[in-house]
């Protein structure tokens, strides 16, 4: 009970300052819209193959940005506060939900924009919001841990993409190949299934070793 | 010179890999013709490669456990060497790709694009990269203490990730590589017994070989941080 105490106070601290300072959150959606229109002048009408994988590189961007900051901004100070009255894993595990909220935000914003400017090859849109969504849980999970990691050393931000981009790979394809579904494309019986299962799995795992890890990065 | 049993063991091994690698028979197969003989070294390497990493990670674990620095110098070196080791199996590949995938009517780099979409090279790029950006991290942190935790972090994190991706990779995507069914050379019935004869003796010796190599590099470090070390105990 304690600890869900200090888990939702933290994540309550979160979202209390991210609304305070909204400059970060319109920066991030000027992000978006500009990525977005940049994409929408260079590729003019984009196959559904394009878009699909245009789609997940964007996201992926969006991913490291949105959460890239959310170390960046804990002063050394504040840091040592936290250190002294909460737990790692609260902590951390507040710093993830906060994410998975704010990249879940990102992630429909980024669908509008995109299916505003880029068009809707798919045949089933509400499938593939679901798996974005699905997509945006799995990437902001690991890009959270990754950015706990880079936020110990210098040049953070590129070094962030450095560590993320081989890890995230295989879920990347998982996504890239599970989003096809929503192209109508045929799958064997239950395929679909298996690898939205996959993802869950590697999900899990991912914070599971977020909370045993953190203790060990979170002094100094 | 004494030398420990195990170095003699890779040395003898490694003999009798290279020659009887060349000079026993191996089962005539059309496509591959004599190039089966890369199996000797190509294979080998990544197996020492994993081999390699699986002590850094332990490694890893230790100095989190201990904090003793000692276990990240080890942690380091291995991962070093392992990587050392998976360019190596990334050049003999190569070779052996450029003969027998490699499209004869142009030159061999034009089939480059398709052949590194091939699910185990994916699989071991990534590890390279991983491995790569392990030391990009290790050299932007100054304070030694944080630079040993934080990357026995980022080792852990990223081999217990990267473990599931050989294994989902290429059950994903269509390949010419053999050992379709998951883990290649793990299954008994992929080789020739006369093959098996050299290869696991040769996988043996060169995964000494790098494990020699790797406590030579730790005993350096060991005496240049000995300054470091002695103040620690």
């Amino acid at each position: 009970m304690h600890a869900y105490k200090q888990f939702s106070a933290l994540l309550k601290k979160e979202i209390l300052l991210e609304l305070r300072q909204k400059h970060a959150l319109y920066g991030m959606m000027l992000y978006i819209a500009s990525t977005i229109f940049v994409l929408y002048l260079t590729l003019g009408d984009a196959e559904a193959e394009t878009w699909n994988a245009l789609f997940w590189i964007t996201q992926l961007f969006i991913c490291i940005n949105a959460v890239a900051k959310s170390f960046l901004q804990e002063a050394k100070g504040r840091m040592l506060y936290h250190f002294s009255i909460t737990t790692p894993s609260a902590f951390i595990l507040s710093k993830i939900v906060y994410n998975v909220l704010l990249m879940g935000i990102m992630n429909i914003l980024n669908l509008i924009l995109y299916t505003a400017f880029l068009g809707d090859p798919t045949t089933s849109f509400f499938a593939f919001v679901g798996i974005s969504l699905l997509g945006s849980i799995g990437l902001s999970l690991v890009f959270t841990m990754l950015a706990a990691i880079a936020s110990k050393a210098m040049q953070q931000a590129s070094l962030m993409a450095i560590l993320g981009f081989p890890i995230i790979i295989p879920q990347l394809l998982l996504l890239v190949r599970l989003s096809k579904t929503a192209f109508s494309e045929i799958f064997r019986d239950g395929a679909p299934l298996q690898v939205i299962l996959l993802l869950l799995a590697l999900d899990l795992s991912v914070i599971l070793l977020a909370v045993i890890l953190y203790p060990f990065l979170w002094k100094d | 010179m004494r030398l420990a049993w195990w170095k003699i063991a890779s040395i003898l091994l490694l003999c009798y890999a290279v020659a009887g690698g060349i000079l026993l028979p191996v089962p005539a197969l059309s496509q591959l013709g004599e190039t089966i003989r890369n199996l000797y070294f190509h294979v080998c390497m990544w197996f020492a490669m994993m081999i390699l990493f699986t002590i850094s990670i332990i490694h890893s674990i230790k100095y989190l456990n201990k904090s003793d620095l000692r276990h990240d110098i080890k942690a380091k070196s291995y991962a070093a060497v392992g990587t050392y080791m998976g360019l190596l199996g990334y050049s003999t590949g190569a070779i052996w790709a450029s003969f027998t995938w490699a499209d004869p009517n142009n030159p061999a780099y034009a089939s480059f694009g398709s052949i590194m979409r091939e699910p185990k090279l994916i699989g071991a790029a990534m590890a390279l990269l991983i491995y790569g950006a392990y030391f990009i991290l290790r050299s932007s942190i100054k304070d030694m203490d944080q630079r040993a935790r934080v990357s026995a972090v980022y080792n852990v994190f990223a081999y217990t990730m990267l473990f599931p991706s050989i294994w989902i990779i290429p059950r994903l995507l269509p390949s010419l590589h053999p050992g379709q069914e998951g883990n290649p050379a793990l299954n008994f019935n992929d080789i020739d017994a006369r093959m098996r004869m050299v290869f696991y003796p040769a996988v043996l010796g060169w995964t000494l070989l790098g494990a020699w190599i790797t406590t030579l590099k730790i005993r350096i470090e060991l005496i240049q941080e000995k300054k470091i070390l002695s103040n620690e105990k």
